[in-house]
């Protein structure tokens, strides 16, 4: 059971493996800044985990900001917005940043940034309508991964919800978009965590950070502590910042001490977990009716001139948006969208910022490049750190022969790719690339 | 803007690489090398080096040879070179230093792909095919300089005189008439052996520097050490000299800090080093007591290498939330 000191909550599982690897929040003290509007906007139709929605504009059109210009008539997915006011110049193909090629709308701004007249807060009385408003908010986890809120929201009759988790973990190096909103926009957080209570009932609502943010701690506690049920249901957790603390399963293990079984989801063992800036933004959504088309970003890394958290409109172009920091001071040898442990590899840098990226990081030294490959010495170093027990050191083994029979008996399909073992691997084995390359042997089987 | 890398996650990596851990083994094993050294002899000395060239040489040309990458980067030669040195008596021709290095890096290691791909520990089997080619060579054994009067003279090893003990009436009595150097001179190293093994302090510090620099973990010296003393206080009948004895001569430190520890060819798992460790202790004890040859590191070690890929496979954990299949209780199996 978990311990409460001075009314904070200790964790009350305890999680396997995991690394402990530099925090590097260099921007923690520094306030989010408003990036002015840029002369265009990419929008891709496919910003969210789901089927990618349909472009209800077409070139000449005006459009204001905060309008939908592309929705889709499917359940996991998520309406696009326009984000700034201007004229729709192109409608089709968009490189994305991680070189997919997706539909995409383009705006080209009039500088106004005028919004729509349409946006009014959303009327909720009850859980449909919450969900619907979500919904209807574009909202998408903003903590990297990109689901649809309102589908996590609008679980199955049959499945008995009572804890929500708000996931103020932030265990990537780097970004600190989170740590900034609690500090900034309590607000909206005390708005989105009331709300969401009122309308679910959850029997806890667990705030969870980790203890390398104490300020924003001691604003999330105060959150916790404005509880109007006598029952106390909005609780604070404290946890110790190690990496992958912030990923789902483990969140759920250390609030609650429940796994979440292979290809189960969080409410098998009734738990949602909400990233705390989704939460913020419902408040705000709610206070406002404004939809999804800004996010704050962390800009950082070594080859950055003037490291920001800076709040930019979506389909914002990352080469504007690092000309904005100052350029690169010295050249950048890697850009990564997201963080350093999950973050994808830039190609280019002229792709649009989509919903749910969270931080733009560019690096000069080599530490971030590749490290230098050697054969496997065995040493378990990757199997010590696997948070969800699994032998990466074997599943390469297995994926290059194809065995697909070891591999799912082994279960890989639990693997995330936190990156834990290819960060502690002493060999530099890209072992990340060979649980992907396991995952789609596996899938090929399958599909036989 | 030239090209920028793009590789798959994570971008940021551990500044730990084999050539450092590798090197950390070799710090971890300068103390006893320095020891055996300056208890035997230039000899000894020359023994060492020529290990340790020769495993290097025999490193370099079958990579040549095979056409595979140079691998003598990553220090892993040095480590077998001195290993097998310690498991050689210092007096040993340099000639069958040679042949040892060969077996071990060339037979043993390179031939089955080399740095993590063989299935036994090269030291080791590069020691028990020469123990058994030239039998004399490997076991004269010579007392150290510090306690040499005049000649060097072959004496029987401690563990020869402490053989068959077991079988005495009274073990008091008996080994009092064995001749043993005393406790402290076998902690100390002062008495007959292979050049690496006889100093227990010298390995017990390599041994926590091991664990500070977190190179291995202690749960396979930890289990083997412990198996061997369970089963020495049974057989010698509670005894508590005689269990201290059998902890301290022979290679039984030397194989369960340096040896059975072996990342490739130990499990990897928890339990599967539990299960390693016991069987280690196990067959050493057995052969020890009951075996016809003095001493049984070397062939406890091999045996459970072989084991390893059977051990892996039933101490395999299961991953994160999977339900037991028996049991209903929630949770994942270690």
């Amino acid at each position: 059971m978990s311990k409460i000191v001075d009314g904070v909550l200790t964790a009350v599982g305890k999680s396997r493996g995991g690394i402990f690897v530099a925090h590097n929040k260099n921007t923690a003290e520094m306030p989010i800044e408003r990036m002015p509007i840029p002369e265009k906007v990419v929008l891709p139709m496919a910003q969210h985990i789901g089927a990618p929605c349909t472009p209800t504009v077409k070139v000449g059109d005006i459009v204001d900001a905060g309008q939908v210009i592309g929705d889709s008539d499917k359940f996991v997915s998520a309406p696009i917005h326009a984000t700034v006011s201007g004229k729709v110049v192109a409608v089709g193909d968009v490189y994305m940043a991680h070189g997919m090629i997706a539909t995409g709308v383009t705006i080209e701004s009039d500088g106004e940034m005028r919004m729509s007249p349409d946006l009014k807060p959303p009327v909720v009385n009850s859980r449909e309508e919450l969900i619907k408003a979500v919904r209807d908010s574009g909202l998408v986890g903003l903590g990297g991964a990109g689901f649809p809120t309102h589908v996590k929201l609008n679980y199955p009759a049959d499945k008995e919800v009572d804890t929500l988790i708000i996931n103020a973990a932030e265990c990537e190096p780097y970004i600190t978009v989170d740590y900034r909103e609690c500090l900034e926009h309590a607000e909206d957080i005390i708005t989105g965590v009331y709300s969401l209570q009122k309308y679910f009932n959850f029997k806890q609502i667990i705030i969870a950070a980790e203890d390398n943010k104490p300020k924003a701690f001691e604003i999330l506690k105060k959150i916790s502590e404005m509880d109007d049920h006598e029952d106390d249901v909005v609780k604070l957790m404290v946890l110790k910042s190690k990496y992958p603390q912030g990923a789902e399963k483990m969140m759920i293990l250390s609030a609650t001490g429940r796994k979440v079984p292979p290809g189960k989801l969080p409410v098998d063992v009734g738990c949602i977990v909400m990233n705390v800036g989704s939460v913020a933004f419902i408040g705000r959504y709610l206070a406002t009716g404004k939809p999804l088309i800004s996010r704050s970003i962390t800009v950082d890394g070594t080859a950055i001139a003037n490291p920001k958290n800076i709040r930019v409109p979506i389909g914002t172009n990352i080469a504007d948006i690092i000309e904005y920091c100052g350029g690169f001071k010295e050249e950048a040898k890697k850009v990564i969208f997201g963080g350093p442990m999950m973050g994808v590899a830039l190609s280019s840098i002229e792709a649009p910022i989509c919903k749910q990226n969270n931080a733009i990081l560019a690096f000069k030294d080599d530490k971030y490049l590749i490290k230098k490959t050697r054969d496997c010495i065995r040493c378990g170093r990757c199997v010590d750190v696997c948070p969800m027990g699994l032998m990466p050191t074997l599943i390469e083994r297995y994926s290059k022969a194809k065995d697909t029979e070891k591999l799912q008996k082994i279960g890989i399909n639990v693997c995330m790719e936190c990156g834990s073992c290819a960060y502690a691997c002493p060999s530099g084995r890209p072992l990340v690339q060979y649980m992907r390359l396991a995952k789609q042997v596996v899938r090929e089987e399958a599909n036989k | 803007m030239k090209k920028l890398t793009v590789s798959a996650s994570p971008h940021a990596h551990s500044s730990e690489t084999t050539t450092g851990i590798m090197l950390d083994v070799i710090i971890s094993l300068l103390p006893a090398a320095i020891v055996s050294v300056f208890y035997f002899g230039l000899h000894a000395f020359a023994v060492l080096a020529t290990s340790i060239v020769s495993c290097v040489l025999f490193e370099y040309i079958s990579r040549k040879i095979m056409k595979r990458s140079n691998t003598v980067g990553d220090l892993s030669a040095v480590v077998t070179g001195i290993i097998l040195a310690f498991n050689l008596p210092s007096t040993l021709p340099l000639w069958m230093v040679v042949i040892g290095s060969f077996i071990a890096i060339v037979i043993v290691k390179q031939m089955f792909g080399g740095i993590g791909q063989n299935f036994v520990n090269p030291a080791i089997t590069a020691r028990i095919i020469l123990m058994s080619s030239f039998p004399l060579a490997m076991s004269t054994w010579t007392q150290p300089l510090v306690t040499r009067t005049g000649e060097a003279v072959t004496t029987a090893s401690p563990l020869a005189s402490l053989a068959g003990i077991t079988k005495e009436a009274d073990m008091v009595l008996a080994l009092e008439n064995a001749n043993l150097p005393s406790l402290k001179d076998m902690f100390l190293g002062l008495r007959p052996g292979s050049m690496g093994e006889v100093c227990a302090a010298a390995l017990l510090i390599g041994f926590v520097y091991l664990l500070i620099r977190r190179v291995i973990s202690p749960i396979i010296p930890l289990t083997f050490i412990g198996t061997v003393a369970v089963f020495m206080l049974i057989a010698g009948k509670g005894n508590l000299e005689f269990v201290v004895y059998q902890l301290l001569s022979g290679g039984l430190l030397l194989g369960a800090i340096f040896m059975a520890t072996d990342y490739t060819t130990s499990p990897i798992n928890k339990k599967g080093k539990i299960i390693f460790g016991i069987g280690c202790g196990l067959i050493t004890s057995v052969i020890r007591v009951f075996g016809l040859l003095p001493e049984g590191v070397s062939f406890s070690i091999i045996l459970m290498n072989i084991l390893v890929p059977h051990i892996e496979n039933l101490t395999t954990p299961k991953p994160f939330g999977s339900v037991k299949e028996k049991k209903s209780k929630e949770g994942t199996a270690a």
